[in-house]
């Protein structure tokens, strides 16, 4: 029998047009039969030259190119990039200044998980309901950033040595408006998926990352903290005030999509009790320092990094003296996770494998800038 | 059996067979004898899939699906053409005729004809067997019940070949997926029912109606595990959620139809939901007493009781599908063969044992009621059998990650030390 009928291992193309790689993001994967023997990253669809760009731009026009890479969280990308600029010029920061700046990144951190953890339930086969369920939360938050910049996605906001506008009247209240329905959708959540039976069996064991590859890969962000090791910049190096606010790092038991998954849950509700801290006690004063618009820092080189929605995100400027930078270059928290992509992969199944990649919660155009 | 119906009037809304009659009557003055009777069965066939199949599929299973489902996901549903968007599936139904139904170069093109064709046929001759009231049903055949799932399960032959033949490897793995399940989940859906037939005597329809309403009881109040197979496996046989794998939107595009585009999609689209209403009439009927509901049938049309009971039963699978995320596909095997085919042997075996002691002691119609007591017990203690013997315990798995407050390196997890089980 097995002479007559014999099987043999196909490529099949996931992406770049499929509906669960989150872009234009494309895995050549062999398969034999339903078992994945080999993949294959192929990345670049979307490669807009960003770093090279700026390079011929002021540091205030840089900003918005920012707020293109990792599209889903722009004010985490502002706030990385100001951090290195200031850095790079020796600036410093108004009290005010920095306490927007953390509520502002913990809002889009809030943002961005919506969408993260919606759109890994949508790839679990979770028919839409969880990912229209969070993005009903994700479009307040956008309404409120919409309120404070005048922009929902690319919000350009942050400013060298501050943030770009005061924030409008009624933005305390609504804030704190939108936390406690955030909470009720946190939990919801929580019940609908996390608790899951069918959610359990398909996340649980599905995709794992030893602490051994997650450090060795350098991931970071929930990829890391999912497979069990205690990492966070907030923490670790604080930037822009955040070791005045008292949150926990939520770290998970095995590193597998379940994991990574509750883990994004539990950030949520360590955020909302940010925000809800840097709203007590909100300092007065200026709310940006003057900084000339074509701001020329001293030669030298800088690099800051942030806790973005998807883990370190870094920016390193070389200065020649100059009102550009001269070299431009972005650590991208995606790409960086995406490498242990092949190592989870590779054995599993196809069903799998959408869990896998939708369990790092990339985004395209940071990968490919 | 009849004596419920008042008249033979045409009038008579509780008895749809008599305006027939009064049809078939009239056509006799104006046609041969003989051909009237071909000519009124296929005009009444046709009437009847104008009359219900195909505005159940409109409006329940297109714009109230996507109108509840809406609702579930926090938004509105369609509500833009006509009033409430109820001209929705029509304009749907347009747009698809118009768009063209493009064959890949490469695809085998008659096969990739005929399987919407193959795919449409058993979904209108389910209905044949259905019966709306007591004498409202095309076809009273003695086996209804086999011809049931003989014609269900052709559907997936039609998918095969859909898939096989748009020479698409997301295509291939759908209908891969597709049959290696029919198959698996064919064995304890025809188990299950068997056990239905065996406590009522009757491989018929009309005949399990009949009985359910002599009794009077609902079958489900019997057969709890027999009704619980068939749900679990008529979802699988017709890929709702959570068993929708082959066409898995996130994983395969759209499986099967990945190819399929204009009315041909919109062929296995609305046929698809043809057979999901297909198995809800059915369920209604065995299940749930069919067109009987203790008595009301003498007053309410019967057939508006069974269409109603059938909605509702559909109303279960779009809940399903706006909640539960979906199975892989070696999980829902071993599903199949680990847990459904034992347990609907298990209850075979429990029903067969019943209808002897019934049928050899000679004991009175009330007795199914201690039966399904009995099977309700046994539906419970298999349930609590299988949570022990695997161990299952939802309460002590973590489903939210430690906390910490301080960074470092890795954190074990102590499983020894009373930790949390995984």
């Amino acid at each position: 029998m097995s002479e007559i009928v014999k099987t043999e291992p196909f490529v099949m193309n996931i992406g770049p047009q499929h509906p669960s790689t989150h872009g234009v993001f494309r895995v050549k994967v062999t398969v034999d039969g339903e078992q994945i023997t080999d993949a294959e990253m192929v990345i670049g669809y979307l490669h807009r030259s960003m770093e090279k760009l700026a390079e011929e731009r002021t540091y205030t026009q840089n900003i918005p190119f920012t707020d293109r890479t990792d599209y889903l969280s722009s004010m985490s990308n502002n706030l990385g990039y100001c951090l290195a600029v200031e850095k790079l010029g020796g600036l410093s920061v108004p009290a005010r200044g920095q306490a927007i700046r953390v509520i502002m990144a913990e809002l889009q951190r809030l943002a961005s998980h919506c969408m993260g953890a919606g759109a890994f339930a949508n790839d679990t086969g979770a028919w839409q309901t969880p990912v229209m369920w969070f993005n009903r939360e994700r479009e307040r938050i956008l309404d409120i950033f919409e309120m404070t910049s005048g922009a929902r996605l690319t919000c350009n906001y942050m400013r060298i040595g501050g943030v770009a506008f005061e924030l409008r009247s009624g933005f305390e209240e609504a804030v704190r408006n939108l936390l406690p329905r955030l909470q009720q959708t946190i939990a919801d959540g929580q019940e609908l998926l996390a608790e899951n039976e069918i959610f359990i069996a398909r996340a649980r064991d599905v995709a794992v990352v030893s602490p051994e590859t997650a450090i060795g890969a350098s991931l970071t962000g929930p990829m890391l903290r999912g497979s069990g090791v205690a990492w966070d910049i907030r923490k670790a190096d604080p930037y822009s005030g955040y070791e005045k606010y008292d949150f926990q790092i939520p770290i998970g038991y095995k590193g597998d999509a379940y994991d990574r998954f509750t883990v994004r849950l539990e950030e949520m509700r360590q955020s909302i009790k940010i925000v809800e801290q840097a709203l007590d006690d909100l300092p007065g004063g200026p709310h940006s320092t003057e900084v000339p618009l074509a701001f020329r820092p001293p030669a030298g080189e800088a690099y800051a990094r942030i806790e973005s929605p998807r883990g370190e995100l870094g920016y390193y400027l070389i200065s020649d003296g100059g009102p550009s930078p001269f070299r431009f270059h972005i650590r991208p928290p995606s790409l960086i996770n995406l490498s242990v992509l092949k190592e989870m992969t590779v054995g599993a199944s196809v069903a799998d494998a959408i869990i896998a990649l939708g369990s790092v919660d990339i985004v395209v155009g940071e990968i490919d800038r | 059996m009849l004596s419920f119906l008042a008249t033979d009037h045409w009038y008579d809304l509780r008895d749809l067979a008599n305006l027939y009659r009064v049809v078939l009557e009239g056509l006799d003055h104006i046609f041969p004898t003989g051909l009237v009777y071909v000519l009124t069965a296929l005009l009444g066939f046709i009437a009847f899939f104008v009359v219900f199949v195909l505005p159940s599929q409109l409006y329940v299973g297109v714009y109230g699906e996507r109108r509840l489902i809406g609702r579930m996901q926090a938004r509105q549903g369609p509500n833009r053409v006509g009033p409430l968007g109820l001209l929705q599936p029509v304009a749907d139904a347009i747009k698809l005729l118009q768009k063209e139904a493009l064959t890949p170069r490469s695809a085998d093109r008659l096969i990739m004809w005929a399987a919407p064709v193959l795919f449409v046929a058993p979904a209108i001759l389910i209905f044949a067997v259905i019966p709306f009231g007591p004498r409202m049903v095309f076809a009273d055949i003695p086996v209804s019940l086999m011809y049931f799932l003989a014609i269900s399960s052709l559907p997936v032959i039609a998918s095969f070949m859909a898939g096989w033949s748009s020479n698409n490897k997301y295509s291939l793995f759908g209908a891969m997926r597709i049959v290696a399940m029919s198959i698996s989940y064919e064995i304890p859906l025809v188990l299950g029912l068997l056990a239905v037939s065996v406590l009522s005597g009757t491989m018929s329809l009309q005949g399990m109606v009949y009985w359910q309403q002599d009794i009077p009881t609902w079958m489900i109040l019997i057969q709890p595990i027999a009704f619980a197979v068939y749900f679990i496996g008529v979802s699988a046989e017709l890929n709702r959620t959570p068993t929708d794998i082959a066409e898995a939107e996130s994983e395969i595009v759209a499986g099967y139809l990945t190819e399929y585009s204009g009315m041909r999609w919109g062929l296995f689209y609305g046929m698809d939901i043809a057979y999901a209403l297909g198995a809800s009439a059915f369920a209604a009927t065995i299940f749930f007493g069919g067109w009987s509901l203790f008595g009301l049938e003498q007053w309410v049309p019967p057939w508006l009781i069974f269409i109603l009971k059938t909605y509702l039963f559909y109303f279960v699978f779009i809940w399903t599908r706006g909640t539960l995320p979906r199975l892989r596909i070696d999980q829902l095997m071993s599903f199949a063969w680990k847990f459904l085919l034992p347990i609907a042997l298990i209850n075979l075996l429990v029903v067969a044992v019943e209808r002897l002691i019934w049928t050899s002691n000679d004991l009175p119609d009330a007795i199914v009621w201690a039966f399904g007591a009995v099977n309700i017990v046994l539906m419970v203690g298999i349930v609590f059998i299988w949570a022990k013997v695997f161990k299952y315990d939802p309460k002590k798995r973590p489903t939210k990650p430690r906390l910490v407050n301080e960074p470092g390196g890795y954190r074990p997890v102590d499983l020894e030390q009373g930790g949390p089980s995984l």
